[in-house]
Order: structure tokens, then C-alpha cells, then sequence
């Protein structure tokens, strides 16, 4: 028994879930259909509606177009995504598993208020930093450059990832690691052969989830990189809506292409994701 | 000594990385917010001034419709979607768990999630577009003008909070799955028992069991939505004229159009206020839960 399946339902109560269900589907579905529809049609036909099939000439050619685009060519745009998006996993889930190790085991004074003051980083927004990064990164001539936005983006995803990362570490048997301390091993020995091990679960969730926001960011990109080969896919995708006309083609194609990748690791990653979205605003 | 030094070693890197790219912009914007854009030390005053600029706070619109400036907009947009998302996420998340095939219907609807906002502008754009888009499409069927409803002052607002609903109800369908989860199965057998319907057992025991989670979505949400900025940026600009305008696009163009940090470093300061009274509640519960 699940839930308030216990409940004896009528037949008819049951067919009005199921077409409540199918209503909500489709209030989901048509709007990316329609996306896609467009992706793969000539605009002659995107313009008579996406939905009509009396005439239906699926093509590739917006997908090229937008791959290879004169303005801002997505292919490029996809590989400095990636330039960035990899490092800006990586390295603050490296820096921040080893501090939020820190928080979980070690005693000091004034450690739960320091930990309060990270954690209540999470709520800033990204406006608040804004103006002084971009002088910052002036400063140390790295704007336009993709090793000063990795560590913003290193240093903006630390305070979720070290928060999540001590909740999980929290969990794990302390017993373990005191055996291990009595036979002599340091503290970095317990946390790399011992603990990170058997985190690593909640190591592949904290990576989807900031790969995917990584990748999906738009604002920090925004005010640090501005040279048009530099540009990462989710800056070029409005450039590709045209100049007099809004050509819907090659933008659609554009859009599926950039939404391909969360796509893509969501599907294969799925149980992680949602469990770093559940753990994350709940535990 | 030396094993408490090597402790230390621990949190340095994360510890540099915040404070250098974290909190000393922080502490700088606050600071720069207190400067008018002429250099002029105003502290609050300047808070004042900027707040009441007609692109942040436009009384005309009461009487003329659209613009009625960035914090107006947010706070419609606010009190439109919470209500909304939280409501439409449970009852989805109950419905969905009932029905076979709720699992494929629920990956359908969290396509939204984890669409990047950027692609969600487009999405939205495409949706609401007068010659392209099915909603318009749609609306002329019952009679009313096929427009574009993004480029129209009456509609543009609504129509991305509409759309950002629609983006964003996923998030907390979501959570309210995994909190359905934890209610036992006793509590509902129990109210069998005692002959209550569904619909009562929905009110009696899943609502307010579920009121933690209410909590968290309500939060999320909020912070969500007063921040919101890719997809107003790609769908409208804030357009037009202003009548889609938010607090974040707002700081953008202060910041990076009109060079003047000052008056976007006031947007970020009140913006980065309203979030933190608003994640007081969700911080409490998080020290409740220290070891």
C-alpha cells in the first residue's frame, strides 16, 4: 500500500487524475515541442504554426546554421562552455569537501558561527558581487578571461557544496576513522582513503548539480566575458535570433543544443540530482 | 601544534577563495551604496533617492497601467507565483503518485528544471509570439487579438510570470514528492478507519504534515523569484518601455549600461536584504539540526 491509495475510489474519480495528469503533461510538453518543432522545420512553415502537418519537411539545416552561426557560432560556444563548466566543478568540490571534512570532525572555538556565516552566504545574490568582481578581475587582468570567471564560479558554489557536503559527512560512522587515528594515520589520510571513499555519492550529486548551474549561468558570463570568440553558449543563444526578423530556426536549434547537455546528464544522473535537490533544501 | 596547524590547512583554500571573491565584494557593495553617483557620502538617503526613481518606483502606473517600476513588478510577480507554484506542486506531486505512468509524466514536467533560464527566455518568447507562438494562436480562437504578448505594456509582466510558473513548479512538485514519502502509511490507514475521505485525509493530514516543506518551497521560491533575471533579459529586456522591468535587470543596467555603481550597488544591497529576512526561518531550522 502506498500513500492515499488506501483510500476505496471510485472509477470515475481515478479516469479524473488521469486526465488531470494528461492536461498537466501536455501544458509541459507543448512549449518544448513547439521549440523543437521549430528546430527541424524551414521557417516558411514555423511561420503557417509549428503544430500544422499538412506540410512537413524535417531538416537539419537550423542546426547547422546555428552550429555555425556568422555572428556567433554555437560549436565554439559549447567548447568554452565546457572549458569553464569542468574546472568550475571540479575545483570547488575539491576545496570545499576538505573544509566541510573539517566542519563535520574537528572542535574550535566559534566553529558552528563560522560555519552559520558560510552557510548564510547561500542566500546572496549574484547582483551583490557584481561590481566589485568585474574591478577585481580588472585589477588582475583577468576579465574576458575564463580563469577569473572559474573562480567566481569556484567561489560562488562553495557555500551550498560545503553545507551539503558536512550534512553528509555528518552521517558517515565516526568509528572508522577513530580506529584509523589510533593506528597513527593523519587527518588528511583519514579523509582521503577513508571518508571520501565512501562519500562519494553525495560527491556525484554536489558535481551534477553544480555542473549543471555552471553550464546554465548567464549573468556572471555576462559582466566577465565580452570578446565574441570568448562567448560561452548560453551568451551566444540570443545573439542568434537575427538582426531584422526573429529567425525562430536557427534560434530554436540553438536552444536544443544548449539544453541538450543538462538534458543529457539529468537522464544519466538523475538519482543524484534529485537527491542533491532534495538533501540540499530539506536536510 | 603541528596536527592543529595541518587542521587549519583544511579550510584555508575555501576560507581565501570567500573571502577574497565573496565577502569583500559584499562589503564593498554595501559600501558603495551608501555614495551618491556624484561621489557624495549620503549613506541612507541614497537608498531614498535611487528607491524612488521612476524605473524602481513609478506612482503614475496606478492611474496610466504599465510601468510601475522594477519593485512594484517584483513584488506582483511574487505574490502572483508563490501561491501558485506551491499549490500546483503539491497537488501535482499528490496526483502524480497515484496514477500509473506519473513517473514518466513527472521527468516530462521537470524538462523545466533543468532547462538553462537563457533557453527558457526563448521558449517563452517563441510560446507568447503573435505569428509563431500557439498561445496567441490559441486566444484567437475564443475571440481575442493575436498579438505578441510579450511586447504589449498590459500583457508582457503577466505573461513571464506566467511562463516563469510554468519553469519553476517543478521545483517544488519535486520536493513535495519526496515529502509525500515521508508520511507513513499508518496515519492515512488510520483515517480510513475512521471514514474520512480523500479529500479530507488531503487536508487533515497531508497538508499539515507536509507544512516543513511548504516552508522550504515558499523560501526557495521567493528567493527565486526575486532574482529572477535570465529569462526577463531574453524575452523582453524589461520591455517594453519598462513594463517588464525587475530589480535585477534594473542592477544590471545601472551597473554594466549606465556606469553607475552606486545606484546598482543600492538595487543589490536592498535585493541581498529581502533575501536574507526572508531565509531567517530556513536558518533557524538548520541550526536546530547542528550535532
Amino acid at each position: 500500500m502506498k500513500g492515499t491509495s488506501v483510500f476505496a475510489r471510485k472509477k470515475s474519480s481515478t479516469m479524473a487524475l488521469c486526465v488531470a495528469a494528461g492536461v498537466a503533461a501536455l501544458i509541459w510538453l507543448i512549449p518544448f515541442l513547439g521549440v523543437f518543432m521549430a528546430s527541424i522545420r524551414p521557417l516558411s512553415e514555423i511561420s503557417r504554426g509549428w503544430w500544422r502537418f499538412d506540410q512537413f519537411s524535417p531538416t537539419l539545416r537550423n542546426y547547422v546554421g546555428a552550429w555555425n552561426h556568422p555572428a556567433a557560432p554555437l560549436g565554439k560556444g559549447m567548447l568554452n562552455s565546457l572549458r569553464v563548466a569542468v574546472p568550475a566543478t571540479i575545483l570547488p568540490l575539491v576545496i570545499a569537501s576538505v573544509a566541510a571534512y573539517g566542519f563535520a570532525r574537528f572542535r574550535f572555538r566559534l566553529r558552528d558561527l563560522l560555519f552559520m556565516g558560510i552557510v548564510a552566504l547561500m542566500t546572496l545574490p549574484q547582483q551583490m558581487i557584481a561590481v566589485p568582481i568585474y574591478r577585481i578581475m580588472r585589477g588582475l587582468g583577468a576579465v574576458d578571461s575564463y580563469t577569473g570567471l572559474v573562480l567566481v564560479h569556484a567561489a560562488w558554489g562553495l557555500p551550498w557544496i560545503m553545507y551539503f557536503m558536512r550534512n553528509y559527512f555528518t552521517t558517515v560512522p565516526i568509528e572508522v576513522e577513530e580506529a584509523a587515528k589510533v593506528d597513527g594515520a593523519s587527518d588528511l589520510r583519514v579523509f582521503l582513503q577513508i571518508v571520501m571513499p565512501m562519500s562519494l555519492p553525495a560527491v556525484a550529486s554536489a558535481a551534477v548539480l553544480q555542473f549543471m548551474w555552471v553550464w546554465s549561468d548567464f549573468f556572471l558570463a555576462l559582466i566577465l566575458l565580452y570578446s565574441p570568440d570568448k562567448l560561452l553558449a548560453t551568451q551566444r543563444v540570443p545573439l542568434l535570433r537575427g538582426v531584422y526578423h526573429v529567425d525562430w530556426g536557427v534560434l530554436s536549434a540553438g536552444s536544443v543544443i544548449v539544453m541538450a547537455v543538462p538534458i543529457v546528464v539529468f537522464a544519466l544522473m538523475q538519482r543524484y540530482y534529485i537527491r542533491g535537490m532534495v538533501g540540499w533544501t530539506s536536510k | 601544534m603541528h596536527a592543529l596547524r595541518g587542521r587549519a590547512l583544511f579550510f584555508v583554500p575555501a576560507l581565501a577563495l570567500l573571502a577574497v571573491f565573496v565577502v569583500y565584494p559584499v562589503v564593498n557593495t554595501v559600501w558603495l551604496s551608501f555614495f551618491t553617483s556624484e561621489g557624495e557620502f549620503a549613506l541612507l538617503e541614497n537608498y531614498a533617492e535611487v528607491l524612488s526613481q521612476p524605473e524602481m518606483f513609478d506612482p503614475r502606473g496606478f492611474a496610466r497601467g504599465f510601468p510601475y517600476g522594477a519593485l512594484v513588478h517584483n513584488v506582483m510577480w511574487i505574490v502572483i507565483h508563490l501561491p501558485l507554484t506551491a499549490s500546483l506542486g503539491l497537488v501535482l506531486a499528490v496526483i502524480l503518485r497515484e496514477i500509473r505512468g506519473g513517473a514518466v509524466v513527472k521527468s516530462i514536467i521537470f524538462l523545466g528544471m533543468v532547462t538553462p533560464m537563457v533557453v527558457g527566455g526563448v521558449i517563452l518568447r517563441f510560446l507568447f509570439d503573435g505569428n509563431v507562438g500557439i498561445l496567441p494562436s490559441l486566444l484567437s480562437l475564443v475571440g481575442l487579438p493575436r498579438r505578441t504578448l510579450t511586447a504589449y505594456p498590459d500583457t508582457a509582466l503577466f505573461s513571464l510570470i506566467i511562463g516563469s510558473l510554468w519553469l519553476w513548479t517543478p521545483f517544488s512538485m519535486i520536493l513535495y514528492s519526496a515529502g509525500l514519502e515521508t508520511i507513513p502509511d499508518y496515519v492515512y490507514e488510520a483515517a480510513v478507519i475512521d471514514g474520512a475521505s480523500a479529500t479530507r485525509a488531503f487536508f487533515s493530514i497531508t497538508v499539515p504534515m507536509l507544512r516543513p516543506v511548504t516552508g522550504v518551497v515558499i523560501t526557495m521560491t521567493f528567493l527565486w523569484v526575486l532574482k529572477i533575471f535570465d529569462i526577463v533579459y531574453v524575452a523582453t529586456m524589461g520591455g517594453p518601455g519598462g513594463a517588464s522591468n525587475v530589480l535585477a535587470l534594473q542592477m544590471y543596467m545601472y551597473a554594466f549600461r549606465e556606469f553607475n555603481a552606486n545606484s546598482a550597488a543600492v538595487v543589490a544591497t536592498f535585493l541581498m536584504l529581502v533575501a536574507l529576512v526572508v531565509s531567517i526561518p530556513t536558518f533557524r531550522s538548520v541550526r536546530g539540526e547542528q550535532p
